[in-house]
């Protein structure tokens, strides 16, 4: 299969980026997204120029490290599912393909496709942890959690972090990311201890790194890699407006 | 939160003066003795109004301000854009917004101020001494132009709610996974039902099926 690409290069923070035309010849209709631009940076090599710099880790949809907006959508076309676990077969034969960054304002482009997603990790470190007595693993069923619970904990503690719903976002919102990590902890008995700090700690920092605010479009859901709904936002907003509510009464 | 709260308390007013309004087609004394009953109300009525002012205010104040976060949350866009699952309503909700707040000024000094059509003030009070609301309405809306522009700001009003009035579930955390989809429905068609009920008055009125009650 043939493509041409266009691909948002861009040399770092500061400068301005533009999308570049490239031709990739012969590519099998097997072969993954990430693997065809692997071809294109060895014939970049080859020809002596710069290599299109572009996130992946563990190519197979669990670490959320590959970022790429593809034909205008978050990981692109093939939902659910990460940019490594898309294939070309997936497009059509001589297509042109858009390649762009997760473009939010919180993501700053470190170069071409590359983005810094650091300010996921400071939400995170708001409040997205328990304490827990540290030392060798206690009883499973010492502490006992509802099926349901427990299901729906999981369900949320699938999110990878790969910022696909801030992404994808029409106002650039995290809220997706921040709801899963919020509900998933509030779930379960072992979170407690911080529910109210967390959540509401959580969502100061959300809103502090620059992220827009929901406003229900569920683009989130839809490109999600992991299927988080977006019922756990609802969640989030119960678990925020409670904290609010107890803090305010001066619990 | 507050734009979901002043949103459910818009969305019933909105449905209460659909009722009230509906009341053209059983005649003018209906129609004629409600718009009585409200005005006998006397500084109740304007404690409701200046409630629902107040209300839109913050509605479109927070709004704005949340709109103007989102659009500094990407100051980048993308070159090229597809939405998988955002509906048109849910992405133009400020555009729809506005242009129904624009249509709201013109609706108030159309058949509340009466400064718009120098007719209104020449109708006679009806036979029990109240004002003709029942004509009042008719002769506004035999107008093409003023019907079209009522429908237009209609169309944007059940193209906002059509999105606004299942999104507060959610703003407000009162659905789950089952609930959200249905809402989304019951959403769309609750909006175009009122756009139905509020547009059959101007048509009904354009077709001759409703004539007024006296004559300039």
């Amino acid at each position: 299969m043939n493509f041409r690409l266009r691909i948002w290069r861009q040399k770092n923070r500061q400068a301005h980026g533009k999308l570049v035309d490239y031709d990739v010849r012969d590519i099998s209709p097997n072969t993954s997204f990430l693997e065809m631009l692997d071809i294109l940076n060895e014939n970049l090599l080859q020809r002596g120029e710069e290599p299109i710099a572009f996130d992946s880790d563990c190519r197979e949809g669990i670490c959320g490290t590959c970022s790429l907006t593809i034909n205008g959508e978050a990981h692109g076309p093939d939902h659910p599912g990460a940019v490594c676990e898309l294939y070309m077969r997936k497009f059509r034969d001589g297509a042109t393909i858009t390649i762009e960054p997760f473009r939010v304002g919180a993501f700053p482009i470190v170069k071409d496709l590359v983005i810094d997603r650091t300010a996921l990790d400071r939400i995170v470190q708001a409040g997205g942890f328990i304490s827990a007595r540290a030392g060798s693993a206690p009883e499973a069923n010492s502490i006992p959690v509802p099926k349901h619970d427990a299901d729906l904990a999981m369900e949320a503690a699938a999110c990878i972090g790969c910022g696909a719903c801030a992404a994808a976002c029409p106002n650039g919102s995290a809220m997706l990311f921040t709801s899963a990590k919020v509900s998933h902890l509030a779930l379960l008995p072992q979170g407690h201890p911080e529910r109210e700090s967390r959540v509401l700690k959580m969502v100061q920092v959300m809103d502090a790194e620059g992220f827009g605010n929901c406003t229900n479009t569920y683009e989130c859901e839809a490109v999600c890699p992991a299927e988080i709904s977006a019922s756990v936002i609802a969640k989030l907003n119960r678990e925020y407006a409670r904290a609010a509510l107890q803090r305010g009464a001066g619990e | 939160m507050i734009v979901a709260i002043t949103g459910i308390i818009l969305i019933l007013f909105v449905i209460g003066h659909l009722l009230g309004n509906l009341q053209i087609f059983i005649g003018p004394d209906w129609i004629n003795a409600y718009s009585r009953h409200l005005h006998d109300l006397g500084p109740l009525l304007w404690l409701i109004r200046l409630f629902l002012l107040a209300t839109v205010i913050v509605h479109i104040y927070v709004t704005i301000q949340l709109a103007i976060e989102n659009r500094r949350a990407r100051p980048e866009r993308y070159i090229d854009r597809q939405y998988v699952k955002a509906t048109f309503a849910s992405r133009h909700m400020v555009m729809s917004g506005l242009i129904v707040l624009a249509f709201i000024i013109y609706h108030l000094a159309h058949f509340t101020v009466r400064v718009t059509d120098r007719r209104f003030g020449l109708l006679k009070p009806d036979p029990l001494e109240r004002y003709d609301v029942y004509s009042m309405m008719v002769y506004g809306f035999q107008n093409y132009y003023v019907s079209s522009f009522y429908v237009l700001g209609l169309f944007l009003l059940a193209l906002h709610l059509s999105h606004g009035s299942s999104s507060f579930f959610q703003s407000l955390g009162l659905n789950d996974r089952k609930l959200t989809p249905r809402l989304a429905v019951g959403g769309r068609i609750f909006a175009w039902l009122l756009f139905v009920g509020y547009t059959s008055i101007p048509v009904a009125i354009l077709l001759g099926l409703i004539k007024p009650a006296q004559q300039l």
